[in-house]
């Protein structure tokens, strides 16, 4: 969706602002904000992609205005009613009141070590073989779905050249939305500077996408 | 979860008290244990961050043959030092060289190496650096004030997709002989973004 999280070609935000010695976390909630995003997540209840897809469809102006973690818990309080985990008014009221769903696979202390090491792989054996090959030149397709998708606004339309072939994995547009893994080609596909923004790109410079298959068609 | 109180600024206490809430529901309903969530914070805070990566790129400066296996398979030879999992699954090191600077962003979300950098930093989640990174890189840099030769190519990387990327920077002069450890000590955390470069030996 053309969301407020494709960001990318956008003026007007200012300076980056690094900050010196920043920590980890700014504020003990953050941690916990992090924390337990994780830990529900570990339920596999929902895909990470329709994880970002929570967070995304936030209104643009509350996800522009929001700190990042305040983002991902706004994202999870949508998902943990959604999947029934809670009800609106145990949210509102912050007291459980219904009985919790019965989850097999509670994120215990003993597990955050090797959860977090193994980590969620969404690579996954291929059911086709690949349409395009390195060195060839793509166009990613001009597209507009309301639905989660991870092909930048700023590519669409624009011509590039495959420069890895990177394997068959999840594809988030169906992921997102429950319709399934769907496994598709993943392409590192490079687009010049100017390409991508006329005039004002930079002479030589360039910008890498990894796009799925069907966001790209043959140039 | 904790009992001590929070020191958040007043404009924050909102989003501090929705999480705590969430925290204790969900606590009491089963689905999380408090163990876990400080074992997690604990992990992020001490045990991942930039010193990983440092010791990835460190040993790449060092040893050839690792360095080609961090060409050939990233996720592999960084799991070599130990380093893998959570947003770390499938790794891709770009090296700077030969006119060539590379630059990480995630213009769609936060994505981030986390097994080799930690979590990101406020600055990499942000709207400025998320719009900007993209389309004047060269400007972003100059921020960082990393002023690049003007037939310097900017490779930027915008990691749309499950691959992580990690910058490895040039090795800086005056290093013949450094161990390992000496030489890691000069990678920061920008220079494998891109935002930065690797530090000079001091004098």
């Amino acid at each position: 969706m053309n969301g407020a999280q494709d960001l990318g070609g956008m003026m007007g935000f200012g300076p980056i602002a690094p900050e010196p010695n920043e920590p980890v976390f700014h504020a003990q909630w953050e941690g916990r904000a992090l924390a337990v995003t994780l830990a529900v997540g570990a339920h596999h209840l929902w895909s990470i992609d329709e994880g970002r897809h929570a967070r995304e469809t936030l209104a643009p102006a509350e996800y522009l205005s929001k700190s990042y973690y305040d983002i991902w818990i706004s994202g999870l309080e949508k998902l943990v009613i959604a999947h029934g985990l809670v009800t609106p008014e145990e949210l509102a009221t912050g007291r459980a009141a219904t009985p919790p769903r019965a989850l097999p696979r509670k994120l215990t202390v003993d597990r955050v070590a090797p959860s977090l090491s193994a980590g969620s792989p969404c690579d996954r054996p291929a059911t086709a073989s690949a349409a395009f090959r390195v060195g060839d030149k793509v166009r990613a397709r001009e597209m507009n779905p309301k639905s989660h998708t991870r092909l930048p606004r700023y590519a669409r339309g624009k011509t590039g050249v495959v420069e890895a072939v990177c394997g068959s994995f999840v594809f988030p547009d169906t992921s997102a939305h429950g319709q399934g893994e769907s496994p598709q080609w993943l392409y590192t596909v490079r687009f010049t500077a100017r390409e991508l923004w006329g005039a004002d790109g930079d002479l030589g410079s360039s910008v890498t996408i990894d796009a799925f298959e069907p966001y790209l068609e043959r140039s | 979860m904790s009992d001590e109180p929070d020191h958040d600024h007043s404009e924050l206490s909102e989003v501090a008290a929705r999480v705590r809430a969430l925290e204790t529901l969900l606590t009491e309903k089963g689905y999380i244990d408090t163990g876990a969530l400080d074992a997690i914070v604990e992990t992020y805070e001490s045990k991942i961050g930039p010193r990983n990566g440092a010791r990835v790129v460190a040993r790449a400066w060092a040893d050839p043959a690792y360095r080609e296996r961090l060409r050939t398979d990233a996720t592999k030879a960084i799991a070599e030092l130990g380093y893998s999992g959570r947003q770390g699954e499938h790794m891709v090191a770009v090296e700077n060289g030969a006119g060539v600077h590379n630059l990480i962003v995630c213009t769609l979300c936060s994505c981030y190496p986390w097994p080799v950098l930690g979590l990101p930093p406020v600055w990499y989640k942000s709207p400025p650096y998320r719009s900007r990174a993209v389309l004047e890189p060269r400007a972003v840099l100059k921020e960082f004030g990393v002023t690049l030769p003007s037939d310097m190519e900017i490779r930027v990387w915008d990691s749309t997709a499950e691959t992580r990327y990690l910058v490895v920077p040039e090795r800086p002069p005056g290093t013949e002989g450094f161990s390992e450890e000496q030489l890691a000590s000069l990678v920061t955390r920008d220079s494998m973004i891109g935002t930065g470069l690797a530090l000079a030996p001091a004098a």
